[in-house]
């Protein structure tokens, strides 16, 4: 038995990461941009994730991934204070974001919001006009110039792949109307306008079709060098495809807190991880 | 299979069953399609041009009298019923045999057909509820955006317990509170004192309306914007309130005719008017107090115009309604 998982080490994960044509690692990147030192979060009484430590470096793609209920999504979450408004909700341990606590006590969150973008697993495009919808976040920021906002607007959706498609009813059609990877490339155009220097991924393709998804996926691997992306995903493919590193997320079965079991070069987790539960995970050994 | 005995039972009892939700389905209808066809029928021989475009006009009746009402009486503030003794009753046994043209003259008057219209009904009625649902729509909508993006707090929940109550209190209650506020410290009756009662009982329809409206709004749009740096009254007012309006229309007419349909609270308010009255600040003629007042008359006349003037009343309803069916039709979160 033990033979077999180690044949099938990574199915395959290997010849995947070789054909890409891989610049980043870890090793090479600038500085951690991100910081988790010793962070727990709870949901009133409830310990959702314990005593997390990782470095998410700049201006790289960063994937969490982990079975159901790991933890993974607050994690995420975690970062844009997106718990906030859930009642009960708080973080423990520090969390820095260019050496700065995300936690600290004289943190605005609608500011550290505007740093830190988000995209969320169902594309949630707003009932506006195309445009409306790229505007929004400028339009936040107090950008009132109409050449401006008109500007950014198609630089964004440029940026996003999604241009072409939408350029001749940017104003006639609503985003909703859009197809499902159109709406999710709108969203993430969206997300980009306003320049953030991190941008949070919560399962951006699992509402998607395999074709829609790779599009995202092109369009994640297209941003990699501009942005500090940090995404989860169920799906092991896409984070071998897509991201330089990845961390693997596991609830601890007596506890039921989400614990950080290994964080690691994408190629390196996958073909030759330390802990032996990633690689039972990975190998498809459960969750 | 044979069918057995248990089973012809089965399907016995389901028969009375649903004849019996069939009779009483029936019976609940039956008040609304009677209600409608009466004021169909009688109001509908009420109209005419004139209906429309004609205010109040008085009963024919003779005018001989005329120096009975003239004659100078002196008023005597100490003994105020001193001179009111009624005219000498000889004639009214002629009258009522028929005898005299005069008398002839007045059995003709109770008798005819309707004079003159209900415009300055039509018009205070517009008036009336259109300033009240102005005073009721930035606080009702208001309320609204408090109960559904600010749901967890205490206040909340007091103030969605009580807007349910005043929804369901008695109209006339509204009336009297009016009465008592604002009526008898101006000593007057007032359009706007009527604008106002109506506005009170306004206020919580629109307010839940836009609530459970604002409820069905995604999550997801509302995380959208919070993800995008928005600070929750911006997202509000540009995301979550835009994609909820077809509903809040709804609601927001859904009080119109409810207001214009309200007779209790106009009594004690408003009072009414037999002429076209554009200030806020008078007395203000409504249909739903023509009705009233037309029903109680003697005139056969005025009887038709009381049901005249509630067919203009249930079709402006039925206007609305329809008006609401197109609103909430078009894209966005419905009911």
């Amino acid at each position: 038995m033990q033979n077999v998982i180690t044949q099938n080490r990574g199915l395959g994960f290997g010849d995947l990461i070789a054909s890409r044509n891989r610049t980043n690692t870890a090793t090479d990147a600038v500085h951690a941009k991100i910081e988790v030192r010793n962070f727990s979060f709870y949901y009133g009484k409830f310990k959702a994730i314990n005593a997390v430590t990782m470095d998410i470096p700049a201006n790289r793609v960063t994937a969490i991934i982990g079975p159901s209920g790991c933890g993974k999504s607050t994690m995420l979450r975690a970062i844009n204070r997106m718990h906030d408004s859930t009642i009960g909700a708080y973080g423990e341990g520090v969390l820095r974001i260019d050496g700065e606590n995300v936690y600290g006590e004289d943190v605005d969150s609608v500011l550290l919001r505007r740093t830190v973008g988000m995209v969320f697993q169902r594309p949630n495009p707003f009932q506006l006009s195309i445009f409306d919808n790229v505007a929004y976040g400028l339009r936040v920021l107090g950008m009132r110039n109409k050449r401006e906002l008109e500007q950014r607007v198609e630089e964004s959706l440029r940026r996003a792949a999604l241009w072409d498609e939408v350029k001749d009813r940017l104003h006639k059609s609503y985003g909703t109307a859009l197809s499902g990877g159109q709406q999710q490339r709108l969203c993430i155009a969206r997300a980009i306008a306003t320049s953030p220097e991190v941008i949070l991924m919560d399962e951006p393709c699992s509402a998607l079709d395999p074709i829609a998804s790779l599009k995202v996926e092109e369009l994640i691997d297209s941003l990699r060098n501009q942005f500090t992306i940090v995404m989860v995903t169920h799906n092991m493919q896409q984070a071998a495809r897509v991201s330089d590193i990845t961390a693997f997320m596991l609830m601890n079965r007596e506890t039921r807190a989400g614990e950080l079991i290994e964080i690691d070069d994408t190629d390196k987790l996958f073909t030759n991880p330390e802990d032996k539960r990633t690689e039972d995970y990975i190998s498809g050994q459960f969750g | 299979m044979k069918p057995s005995t248990n089973y012809r039972w089965r399907k016995l009892v389901d028969r009375v069953m649903r004849g019996a939700t069939v009779a009483a389905t029936g019976c609940a209808v039956i008040p609304l399609v009677a209600i409608i066809a009466y004021v169909i029928a009688l109001g509908g021989s009420a109209m005419s041009v004139s209906f429309f475009t004609d205010v109040y006009q008085p009963p024919d009746l003779p005018t001989q009298n005329d120096e009975l009402i003239n004659e100078e009486v002196p008023f005597n503030p100490d003994d105020p019923f001193a001179n009111l003794e009624m005219p000498a009753p000889e004639s009214t046994d002629g009258a009522l045999a028929g005898e005299s043209a005069e008398s002839q003259a007045v059995a003709n008057a109770y008798a005819a057909g309707p004079r003159g219209g209900v415009l300055h009904g039509i018009l205070g009625t517009l008036m009336i509820t259109g300033i009240g649902l102005l005073m009721a729509l930035p606080i009702g909508i208001f309320a609204g955006v408090y109960l559904s993006e600010y749901r967890n707090e205490r206040l909340a929940t007091i103030v969605r317990f009580s807007s349910d109550v005043l929804s369901g209190s008695p109209s006339i209650v509204a009336g009297v509170v009016i009465y008592v506020l604002v009526v008898l410290q101006t000593e007057q009756f007032t359009a706007i004192a009527g604008s106002m009662a109506l506005a009170i009982l306004m206020v919580p329809i629109v307010t839940r309306t836009t609530e459970e409206m604002l409820k069905l709004v995604p999550e997801a749009m509302r995380e959208a914007a919070r993800g995008l740096g928005a600070p929750t009254w911006y997202s509000t007012f540009t995301v979550v309130l835009p994609t909820a309006l077809p509903g809040i229309v709804t609601g927001v007419m859904l009080a119109f005719a409810r207001g214009a349909g309200e007779t209790a609270p106009l009594i004690l308010t408003v009072l009414g008017s037999n002429v076209i009255t554009m200030s806020m600040f008078e007395p203000m003629a409504a249909l739903p107090l023509l009705t009233y007042r037309y029903t109680e008359s003697p005139y056969i006349g005025e009887n038709t115009l009381a049901w005249g003037a509630a067919f203009v009343l249930v079709v402006l309803v039925l206007i609305v309604n329809i008006l609401v069916r197109l609103a909430t039709r078009r894209v966005g979160v419905t009911r």
